[in-house]
């Protein structure tokens, strides 16, 4: 009894410092695989065929970003920061389990199926997730971005009629709330840091801008999603963003890109149509799953 | 040339701390980063210590190379837990390490330029999917043995750090376990893949535990200072008898011809280990020793600018709250 007193009193000596980015370990997960199997992925439930579209578009996205996140594991440019974008990582996966697994329901696929047997046309995240690391900068960039709109998108789909749907949202948006303190902390010290890490950032910032534009077009799914009350028109999520974004520059000095750097991408991933980034990235997610077929792991 | 046993012969008279720090030792207590202690017991505690967290930082790097190809989203995620458990470890250790008066910086700078030593079995490469449960098992399986004594050891930030590391790892190894079983018991080519896996990780996995009881030089003086509490051969031993049921219940072959319970001693017999390739690849003649450090080098390098930028802000930061 007196030997774990003594453990606990002296528990702060090490590593406290992860513990403040919410380390995920191998238990919690599979805790968490538990409860997926009769919780929040659907006791059941099958998806309508919009519902499913919608939920495969947002798995997507958060597959997408996952992947790109696991390549930061070993190379971050610091070991807190594995950690950190490792933490991320996984909690992107969990997103797109739950959300993949349901839009799985309404065709009789499951999660893998859809993530390691779909081709690039197929898959229908926005261009925004597919965008390379980059340097850290460009990573953090990419995450401000995803994640303030990832904020809001999952804040408005907590009442969604699509119970499935809200009960992901409400799961979602806890842990979107910490990746959006992360991007914007280092957003913070990359800007006000040294003249290069400035630099850097405003690079990062014009190379990412273009891609924002996407996240918030409204098209026939998600009106009809919308009259149901199960989705919202991202058009709507585009004020509450903008005033976020602007909160985060204008404490970090940073501008929109203006003139003739100002691009917009046209688009078209929820449509199956990508940049040149996704294929690669596919390829190499899907390279051991497709050699064998019907294979279980 | 004196033995590292040997420093523990001290002809004066003891001083009044020396005095108390054998006592805390002889009671089995726990020394403080406060307590006095001899400089040869802090030493031995930065060198092992700091090659452990080493261990782990470089550990990372087989497993990360199997993060974006998982074959299921349940494996990318477990994979990228695990491998973030390591990042996690590293950390608790190098903190552990700085109670002894060594920085992070010094640990990291001795690392990229190939001064310190980690463990050798991660300077082996990972070609196939199956070195994931191979490792897991094996080589975690190993790590165990050698880290759960280690709970107990005197120095008490490392014993702690020891306590959480260790709840971890029996997660990794299980994990290990159930991607071998689950290949064991699908086609004929995840049966194939699996089999030689454990081929190839097997004996170096025995070498973790360092050379036969005889030739082991830093073992004598580490068991007297409560460190270290079983010999590499009992550890050894006590890992196969782990194995043997397990490898059985997944239909793998532990790759020893030799390997058999005997009776009259009561261990398992096994055929002689071939040190030559263990002390090749310490010596820094591995298959992937270069690449490791290189991985590492590069991280640290690529990620001055950010470090930097992280300390700048800091600083401004602070001189803007002081006139405020």
């Amino acid at each position: 009894m007196t030997a774990e007193l003594h453990e606990h009193e002296h528990e702060h000596d090490a590593g406290d410092a992860t513990h403040a980015h919410g380390s995920v370990t191998v238990d919690e997960l599979a805790l968490a695989e538990e409860l997926a199997g009769s919780g929040i992925t659907g006791a059941g439930r099958v998806a309508s065929a919009d519902a499913a579209e919608y939920a495969m578009r947002l798995g997507d996205d958060a597959l997408v970003l996952a992947q790109q996140l696991g390549m930061w594991i070993t190379r971050a440019p610091e070991l807190e920061e594995d950690v950190a974008l490792g933490n991320i990582g996984l909690d992107l996966i969990g997103h797109a389990r739950s959300l993949l697994h349901y839009a799985g329901t309404a065709t009789g696929r499951s999660e893998d199926d859809l993530a390691y047997w779909r081709g690039e046309p197929e898959f229908r995240n926005t261009w925004l997730f597919e965008q390379p690391n980059g340097d850290f900068a460009h990573t953090i960039a990419r995450q401000l971005v995803a994640s303030l709109y990832l904020y809001e998108l999952y804040r408005a789909l907590e009442p969604s009629t699509d119970a499935t749907i809200a009960a992901i949202a409400a799961k979602s948006v806890k842990e979107v709330d910490y990746h959006r303190d992360h991007a914007v902390q280092w957003v913070l010290r990359l800007a006000g840091g040294t003249d290069e890490s400035r630099r850097r950032m405003i690079v990062a910032v014009t190379d990412t801008w273009p891609y924002v534009d996407e996240l918030f077009v409204d098209d026939a799914l998600t009106a009809r999603l919308a009259d149901d009350g199960v989705a919202v028109e991202p058009s709507t999520l585009r004020p509450a963003f903008e005033a976020a974004v602007d909160a985060v520059f204008a404490e970090a000095r940073l501008e929109r890109p203006t003139g003739r750097t100002a691009f917009i991408a046209s688009g078209g991933g929820r449509e199956g149509r990508h940049t040149e980034h996704l294929g690669p990235l596919l390829a190499e997610m899907q390279v051991l799953a497709r050699q064998h077929p019907g294979a279980s792991w | 040339m004196t033995s590292p046993a040997d420093l523990s012969v001290v002809e004066r008279e003891p001083s009044p701390e020396e005095l108390q720090f054998n006592d805390l030792i002889a009671a089995d207590s726990r020394i403080e980063p406060r307590d006095w202690m001899p400089e040869a017991y802090r030493k031995t505690l930065i060198r092992q210590i700091s090659q452990h967290a080493h261990s782990e930082i470089i550990g990372m790097q087989p497993e990360s190379n199997w993060i974006t190809r998982a074959p299921s989203l349940k494996r990318k995620a477990i994979l990228m837990a695990k491998v973030q458990d390591e990042a996690g470890h590293g950390l608790y250790l190098y903190s552990a390490a700085q109670t002894l008066g060594i920085t992070r910086d010094e640990m990291m700078q001795q690392l990229i330029e190939g001064r310190a030593r980690y463990s050798s079995i991660f300077n082996y490469p990972t070609p196939t999917w199956a070195d994931m449960g191979a490792i897991g098992w094996l080589v975690d399986g190993a790590a165990i043995c050698n880290q759960v004594p280690l709970c107990r050891a005197s120095y008490g930030p490392y014993g702690r750090a020891m306590v959480r590391i260790c709840k971890e790892e029996s997660f990794h190894q299980r994990q290990g376990f159930e991607i071998l079983l689950e290949l064991m018991q699908g086609t004929e080519a995840q049966r194939q893949m699996a089999q030689d896996a454990v081929d190839r990780w097997y004996w170096p996995a025995l070498q973790m535990f360092g050379p036969p009881d005889d030739q082991s030089p830093n073992s004598a003086q580490s068991m007297a200072w409560n460190i270290k509490r079983f010999s590499n051969d009992d550890l050894r031993q006590r890992f196969v008898g782990m194995l043997v049921p397990q490898a059985e219940v997944m239909g793998v072959t532990l790759p020893d011809p030799a390997l058999k319970w005997n009776e009259e001693t009561g261990q398992y017999d096994m055929s002689e280990i071939d040190w030559t390739e263990f002390d090749e690849v310490l010596a820094g003649r591995g298959p992937a020793n270069a690449e490791r450090i290189r991985r590492r080098r590069e991280a640290h390098d690529e990620g001055a600018w950010v470090r930097e930028a992280a300390a700048e802000y800091a600083r401004k930061q602070s001189a803007r709250e002081a006139v405020a």
